[in-house]
């Protein structure tokens, strides 16, 4: 009898020790991100710059997958998108970047829209199979379209964020923490049930008065809108737009590969898999061909023994002891 | 006592490929009064309260609420316009609380509110403890019996605050208190002036709470009326209620005969909950034993675990090798075949490719003959060899699933509650299967909840509460011994 009094008390004071232990975890990093400037190298600092860019690619496919229940397999359809218009709009018509970041922003929002309202008619592995063609079909339209999009090659922009690595590193840093943020926020609010709900029980949520193609369209909205941006400032960050940067199959795998092992329905582990990843990749490339191989390996061993991710790993750790 | 008459139903109709699951049916539902829906499994109850709901669109028909034809519209317009269902199968939200459940079914459909509005909160504690889930409101529902997951699918319909409920197999799996429970609750949406249509199979709950039923068989309406009138109806009677479970004389087996299969203090543990306490049981060559026990008394797990699907301690002899450690499709091919409760049909295969499919270690001169023999056993199966397996009632997809098993050619057999969500109807028909599996040199081990199914057939029964072995003995002295004692 005792046992029953206790336990909702228990399970309140547990959710509360989670939510502060996640509290810690974001402020230690947070604090770490700061102040890494002072003491790391201009190459290091770049390197994390790629590496949050790739975070905001990482959470925004999280919305999609651990949310939503879609698994988008094309990531870069949407970056892509992002990061060419950005990129046209600035070496063709001139316009500055800030309006070139929204534009790509509005971009990839619109090209969101014109294939999830299609693909969202379809269940299952169908729709994941729809967004890789998108991939492929975008991978071809900037060959075909050379004059416009450099084809192959790729496109220089004439403007760039900044040529100071530790000013590139802050505003990269700036546009991670707004959206996690904001996409984090989302996720634990109303919407974040209502999605969660349409994509566990989508008949049971419908019948409970939600219109979950509306959900569904309207996450998918979010997620193209942060892809976009970071797509976009990703290119004023290198100065390039090319396919192999922000279109190719492998950069989706990559985004993929950094939100599962980050931990799913989590938003925000998504960016310390990417941070990994990236960062891992870097800091092995002395060993040549086999770096890769070896940052597969070490996701792969993550993956399978904590299925959580790490960030659902970090969380969850001692809980059941 | 019953109002206006809220929903009125005309020449409802809906086929599944060549399976007529709903064909003309209509009926009126006033506000205040309880319909209750009943006929055998597969007789199209389910399919019309998701042609309502919407969840399906019914091929021809009119459904009208509050002076609109609402036929054919998607799910969420008709649940915003009063109408709630609550599903047979409960599939709660993994990471939420029970009471965030009750809090989502609160919320609006809208894109722009980010927070719920302040009241939602204190509303959502007094909903959940209306149907009896305030100690458990911030529990997460996978700590949570199955009782109490029903409850919390009666909450979220209630948060809803429909005009219209639509209530699929609400006793399914509970037990006469909680039934006791869940009618209370039925009859105080009534007395709401809420109009409720009610599905059930169990005709006693039904007759116990609704105003007027509606009785169907094969998706068509063969009786309506005042429960009493519906319930004398030949048809009903004849199509429904079926005759008496009876069984033959058998054959007594000598307790010397070998023992095929020997289970010896196995334990289960999930997490920190104990579900198999040291079970000790044998099973000898040709015998047919029912474990009986409630829901939640470890019988699946005593099974999965002989099957190797769960780990557990303790040693468990098939024909005298210890198979602890062996590979579930190694114990399969071994000879131990389980039907499990799930059924786990290739939904999108046909009947008979899930039969191939059990049968393809055999020649195929011995799957034809098999093949043949179980068609005999299961005449309808053969009827609906070329139909996909998810398109067949319930009865006939328990039947394809021991059917399945079946063609492995078991030595022995594990049927996991063969009888779960089935009418009595279709039981009768499945006794009859058991008598004849009895015939043959299979060995039976039956888990059922259902004791008039189990005991007629067995030579020995087991008695499982609470993880354990309670009793053991001819089901001639389970009346005597255990009485009323079971339930």
């Amino acid at each position: 009898m005792t046992f029953e009094d206790k336990s909702p008390r228990s399970a309140r004071a547990m959710a509360r020790l989670l939510h502060s232990r996640l509290l810690w975890i974001c402020a230690v990093a947070v604090i770490a991100a700061l102040t890494l400037p002072l003491w790391v190298s201009a190459y290091l600092l770049g390197v994390l710059t790629a590496a949050y860019y790739f975070g905001i690619f990482a959470m925004s496919w999280d919305l999609l997958f651990g949310f939503a229940g879609e698994v988008n397999f094309g990531p870069t359809f949407l970056i892509g998108i992002g990061a060419y218009a950005a990129a046209i709009l600035n070496s063709r018509y001139g316009l500055s970047i800030p309006l070139c970041v929204l534009a790509g922003a509005a971009t990839a929002i619109v090209g969101g829209v014109l294939l999830a309202v299609p693909a969202l008619r379809l269940r299952g592995p169908y729709f994941g199979l729809v967004t890789l063609v998108a991939v492929l079909l975008l991978l071809n339209a900037v060959v075909i379209f050379a004059g416009v999009t450099g084809g192959e090659i790729g496109m220089t922009v004439p403007d760039v964020l900044s040529i100071d690595a530790t000013t590139n590193y802050w505003i990269a840093l700036a546009a991670l923490i707004i959206s996690a943020a904001i996409l984090f926020g989302l996720s634990r609010s109303t919407l974040g049930l209502i999605l969660q709900a349409s994509g566990q029980d989508p008949v049971g949520t419908q019948a409970l008065g939600f219109n979950i193609t509306k959900h569904k369209v309207a996450a998918f909205c979010t997620s193209a809108a942060f892809s976009g941006t970071a797509g976009a400032l990703l290119v004023f960050y290198m100065g390039t737009a090319s396919v192999d940067t922000v279109v190719d199959i492998a950069i989706g795998v990559q985004v993929i590969i950094a939100a599962v092992l980050g931990g799913r329905r989590t938003i925000l582990g998504a960016v310390l898999g990417a941070v990994f990843l990236i960062l891992a990749t870097e800091l092995l490339r002395p060993l040549g061909q086999l770096n890769t191989f070896v940052v597969a390996a070490v996701a792969l061993a993550v993956i399978l023994f904590f299925p959580e991710g790490l960030l659902g790993y970090a969380m969850h750790a001692g809980e059941r002891k | 006592m019953s109002g206006p008459v809220r929903l009125r139903i005309r020449g409802l109709a809906k086929r599944f490929g060549g399976l007529v699951a709903v064909k003309d049916i209509g009926f009126d539902l006033a506000a205040g009064e309880i319909l209750g829906l009943i006929g055998p499994n597969g007789s199209g109850k389910s399919t019309v309260m998701k042609l309502i709901m919407g969840v399906e669109r019914p091929d021809s028909g009119t459904i009208e609420f509050a002076g609109k034809d609402i036929a054919g519209w998607p799910a969420h317009r008709i649940a915003r316009a009063g109408l709630n269902m609550v599903f047979q199968h409960s599939r709660p939200l993994h990471r939420q609380t029970v009471l965030e459940h009750v809090k989502l079914a609160l919320l609006p459909d809208s894109l722009v509110r980010l927070a719920a509005a302040p009241h939602i909160e204190e509303r959502a504690r007094t909903i959940a403890a209306r149907v009896g889930l305030a100690d458990v409101a911030d529990r997460h529902p996978s700590t949570l019996p199955f009782a109490a997951l029903r409850r919390l699918e009666v909450a979220k319909a209630i948060a809803r605050d429909p005009q219209v409920m639509l209530i699929d197999e609400p006793f399914a799996g509970l037990t006469l208190a909680e039934i006791g429970d869940f009618s209370d609750l039925i009859r105080g949406f009534r007395d709401e002036g809420r109009a409720v249509l009610l599905v059930d199979h169990s005709v006693k709950s039904v007759a116990a709470l609704a105003d007027r039923t509606l009785a169907m068989y094969l998706g068509e309406k063969v009786a309506e009326g005042s429960t009493d009138e519906v319930m004398q109806n030949e048809t009903v009677r004849r199509v429904y209620l079926g005759g008496k479970i009876e069984a033959a004389e058998r054959s007594h087996v000598p307790a010397e005969t070998p023992a095929l299969l020997e289970v010896e203090d196995l334990s289960v543990l999930y997490g920190k909950a104990q579900a198999l306490d040291r079970v000790g049981c044998v099973v000898r060559e040709g015998e047919f034993i029912s474990i009986v026990g409630l829901n939640g008394a470890g019988k699946t797990t005593l099974f999965n675990a002989i099957s190797g699907l769960v780990p557990y301690s303790g040693a468990v002899r098939f024909e005298g090798h210890d198979i602890n450690g062996r590979t579930v499709g190694a114990i399969a091919r071994g000879g131990v075949v389980q039907c499990p409760e799930s059924r786990e049909l290739f939904t999108h295969m046909s009947v008979r490719e899930n039969l191939d499919l059990g049968g393809q270690h055999l020649p195929p001169a011995a799957r034809a003959t098999h093949l043949e023999w179980l068609f005999d056993l299961f005449p309808i199966l053969r009827q609906r060899q070329s139909q996909h397996a998810r398109t067949l009632s319930g009865g006939e997809q328990q039947m394809l699933a021991i059917a399945r098993s079946m063609m492995m050619q078991p030595k022995l057999l594990i049927l996991d509650e063969p009888t779960l969500g089935l009418a009595p109807v279709i039981l009768e028909q499945l006794s009859k299967a058991m008598d004849r599996l009895r015939s043959t040199s299979i060995t039976v081990l039956l888990g059922e909840q259902n004791v008039t199914f189990a005991l007629p057939h067995a030579d020995r029964v087991y008695v499982l509460d609470h993880g354990r072995i309670t009793w053991e003995g001819a089901p001639g002295r389970f009346a005597r011994e255990m009485g009323t004692g079971y339930l």
